[in-house]
């Protein structure tokens, strides 16, 4: 066995039990509630200039098939604290911009929103590029599924990644 | 020694639970413990390589040591947003 020792990784039973930052604050990122969008439309302050809002919907259709509605799912604390983790790298990509994240988990159905990212900054650029920034990675890393349902009571994992080399859904 | 094993999404559905204690040989590294899972649960087995994973909620490489007490998880392609 040599020098492949984890080191860094501490027990659970030492850690904060789930940040909870949901990008600051002491808002959790995850809800099984409606997400608040006037809350995050409010997040502006007196030297803000921009606040670009992102907001994800469940769409009636993917990939040629009709979608009813979709079960997002979390492993909850893992994607609380990847949320912070991305949280913080924006901080410190943009420094003068304040992101707010909030994803749905549950059952929703189409045209309910599932996931809100809002950027505040002195200036767009900066808010329409973290908002961008955030929502990508998001999409990328946070553990989050969504099983679609289809008019004929079937259902369907989404998998973003089937088209590469894991073919079909599993 | 004995880890707690979270499984999730796709993966629950396949193996037919959400979680599991589960006594391992110390020094089993992660990309092992897939593999023994991988004889276990059929649908595992079309991953030959082992899926994104993470120990104690964050994410690890495959070759990491596991350790008594470790929350383990083996993470389905995600699909947030």
């Amino acid at each position: 066995m040599s020098g492949m020792t984890p080191s860094k990784r501490e027990p659970l039973s030492l850690r904060e039990r789930g940040r909870g930052e949901g990008g600051g604050g002491a808002v959790p990122f995850l809800t099984d509630a409606p997400l608040d969008l006037p809350a995050l439309l409010s997040e502006a302050r007196s030297g803000d200039g921009a606040l670009c809002l992102f907001v994800g919907v469940v769409r009636d259709h993917n990939e040629g098939r009709a979608t009813v509605a979709i079960q997002y799912e979390a492993y909850g604390p893992m994607a609380e604290s990847e949320m912070g983790r991305i949280a913080d790298a924006l901080r410190r990509e943009f420094p003068e911009t304040r992101v707010r994240m909030r994803h749905r988990v549950g059952r929703l159905s189409v045209g309910e929103p599932s996931v809100a990212i809002a950027a505040v900054a002195p200036h767009r650029a900066e808010a329409f590029a973290a908002c961008r920034a955030a929502i990508d990675r998001v999409k990328a890393t946070v553990p989050i599924w969504k099983k679609e349902f289809h008019p004929d009571g079937s259902s369907d994992w989404v998998d973003p990644t089937k088209h590469s080399e894991v073919e079909g859904r599993l | 020694m004995r880890i707690e094993l979270l499984h999730f999404a796709s993966f629950r559905e396949a193996a037919g639970r959400d979680r599991e204690s589960r006594e391992i040989a110390d020094g089993t590294r992660v990309r092992e413990l897939w593999s023994s899972l991988s004889r276990e649960v059929p649908l595992f087995a079309r991953f030959p390589s082992p899926p994104p994973a993470a120990v104690n909620r964050e994410y690890v490489p495959p070759e990491t040591v596991l350790r008594d007490g470790d929350e383990v998880a083996f993470l389905p392609p995600v699909a947030g947003g």
